[in-house]
């Protein structure tokens, strides 16, 4: 077990370090500097700037000084907002973007699993086929679609649910959470049912079932174990996902997270917070995928080597 | 040998066919392609043909879906737009499939260490979120159609070498390979002649699953204004645009999103049953 997570944790270093390096190039090649915006300033001032963001160094001592900020958790100031860091804007936006995607994959996992199982229980029935053939239009249905029609039927024609906000007003947070975990719902269910067919065929239900268990502990605590492993699997990339639907997610709702802080920064060429974004994001990414193979791991031991 | 047998194709399209959904399904996909490619010739209106004096108008004999807030007709845009998200979904799967099924047959071929280091630099490279990536690739070197497409194409390719390595390594063990190696056919003819052929299915499969994952991508950054600019215009933009004025033009929105999810939905079934038509022991 120690072995796996050391094996992966091998991989992810090489991983982030690429990321890191990669993007810090690709900024740093950019067309125009940060300072070209509305307002041209004058070269003494350029000049005075670029000292002060460290903007006149040579490359090389610019990536090895920002890779040694970053170990420790800094990622310089923020151009747009020279009186804010970057880790402080960070700070601020993801509590909200993580308790987004947590409620979000909540809702895809207790919608998904269920429908998956029950598809899985009775095959080729109609509660097989109406909640996979929801499933599919759960996955056609993009966020930037869902999100939209939702407001549109929930808040402005129904008036039942805020249309936007984090927190503002009771029930703002049952639209966004919809919107971002439907499709992971949709993928759930298709993974538990494909998951608990194959599973429900195997010896050691038969035999669970002779032995006299209850059906619905057989289902729960025999098959739902191996069942579940590719939806677990499937955790780490959904996480992903997650994250970046967040993007378009907050967006539309205005939601103050992360994913709307990365969208402003990448319009206002706000590089420095660009960097540091993607380079968090990246770590959150690499992270949940190792959390998702140890856990799948500890749950499949054919998958510990 | 074979020859009173129906071919692999023939019989695949017996059973895509036979299956209805997937039926519709093609001749959707079929109906909107053909639309896509001779939109210049029918199109009602110029696409940047703007009538301000009517402003935003609901659907009417004039403009069979209305138009939008600058008075421009919203089914010459949806006919334009078609063509941008399509030519990204299947220009960037054309890409990824070159890709991976390059890659996938050399290292499931060759094998050893060359596919030891093949696969491990797929796997460093799943690791990366590219997503990001391409945000900060938009970003940067402002926003090329070309530049897209050919940056989705190369990040899809991954899952398409794993499929292709796993496929040719089976093939590979054969005997009609190891024939046509004791033959002395050259190894690029095997792979070219016998490998690829053989592996195609499961490769066709994922490719047209591949095409609804890029529009979708495109759809997603086009949403967040980082995809396809003015005065092209792609379904992403279109659904953007409707979003945004959709309290008073509710057209703009519900056109737009109805014609991209049957499209994405469309192909996901074809991929479906493609799948089913070609591997009938899979199942579903």
């Amino acid at each position: 077990m120690i072995e796996l997570i050391l094996k992966r944790l091998a991989t992810a270093i090489p991983v982030l370090l690429a990321v890191v390096t990669l993007t810090f190039l690709m900024v740093h090649s950019a067309p125009g500097g940060p300072f070209d915006a509305e307002k041209a300033v004058t070269p003494e001032v350029l000049a005075k700037l670029n000292a002060k963001y460290n903007l006149d160094a040579p490359l090389w001592e610019q990536y090895s000084d920002y890779l040694f900020g970053v170990v420790q958790g800094d990622f310089g100031p923020s151009f747009r907002y020279p009186s804010r860091s970057v880790t402080e804007l960070i700070m601020t936006g993801l509590p909200i973007t993580f308790e987004l995607a947590v409620y979000a994959i909540l809702f895809a996992l207790m919608l998904g699993v269920s429908a998956g199982i029950l598809g899985a229980l009775k095959p080729n029935t109609a509660y097989d086929y109406v909640p996979m053939t929801t499933a599919m239009l759960g996955i056609c249905v993009p966020s930037i679609i869902l999100g939209p029609s939702l407001i549109l039927t929930f808040g402005i024609w129904l008036e039942w649910l805020p249309v936007g906000g984090w927190g503002d007003m009771p029930g703002d947070k049952i639209l966004p959470t919809i919107t971002l975990g439907t499709a992971y719902a949709a993928y759930c269910a298709r993974l538990t049912r494909g998951g608990m067919l194959e599973v429900l065929n195997q010896d050691f239900i038969r035999t669970a079932r002779a032995k006299g268990l209850s059906e619905f502990r057989v289902v729960v605590v025999h098959a739902l174990r191996g069942g579940l492993t590719p939806v677990i699997a499937f955790l780490g990339p959904a996480m992903a996902g997650l994250l970046a639907g967040s993007f378009v997610v907050e967006t539309i709702f205005g939601i103050p997270g992360l994913g709307r802080f990365y969208v402003e920064a990448a319009f206002n060429r706000d590089y420095t917070m660009i960097l540091g974004s993607s380079i968090f994001f990246s770590c959150l990414i690499i992270s949940f995928n190792l959390l998702s193979d140890v856990i799948a791991a500890s749950i499949n031991p054919k998958l510990r080597q | 040998m074979e020859s009173n047998q129906p071919s692999l194709f023939r019989e695949a399209l017996g059973r895509l066919t036979s299956n209805r959904l997937s039926f519709f399904s093609c001749i959707y996909i079929f109906v909107i392609l053909v639309i896509a490619i001779i939109t210049p010739l029918i199109a009602p209106y110029d696409y940047a043909f703007q009538d301000l004096n009517l402003g935003p108008a609901p659907p009417s004999s004039d403009h069979l879906l209305g138009t939008d807030t600058l008075g421009r007709d919203l089914l010459t845009r949806m006919m334009y737009g078609s063509r941008i998200s399509l030519m990204v979904g299947f220009l960037a799967t054309v890409v990824a499939l070159v890709i991976g099924v390059m890659w996938g047959t050399i290292a499931g071929f060759v094998g050893g260490k060359t596919d030891a280091i093949m696969m491990r630099i797929v796997d460093v490279l799943y690791g990366i979120p590219f997503i990001i990536l391409i945000i900060l690739l938009m970003v940067i070197f402002g926003r090329n159609l070309i530049l897209l497409f050919m940056a989705i194409g190369a990040v899809e390719w991954l899952t398409m070498a794993r499929i292709v390595r796993s496929q040719v390594m089976g093939l590979s063990k054969q005997e009609f390979i190891l024939a046509a190696e004791a033959m002395g056919v050259r190894k690029i003819n095997i792979i070219f002649r016998h490998l690829i052929p053989n592996a195609i299915g499961p490769v066709i499969v994922y490719a047209t699953l591949t095409v609804p994952q890029i529009m979708l991508l495109e759809a997603f950054l086009s949403f967040l204004g980082l995809g396809v600019q003015a005065p092209l215009s792609s379904w992403g933009i279109l659904i953007r645009d409707g979003a945004v004025s959709m309290e008073e033009y509710w057209w703009l929105l519900v056109f737009p999103s109805l014609t991209f999810s049957l499209t994405l939905f469309s192909l996901n079934f074809i991929g479906d049953g493609l799948r089913d038509a070609l591997d009938p022991r899979s199942g579903s």
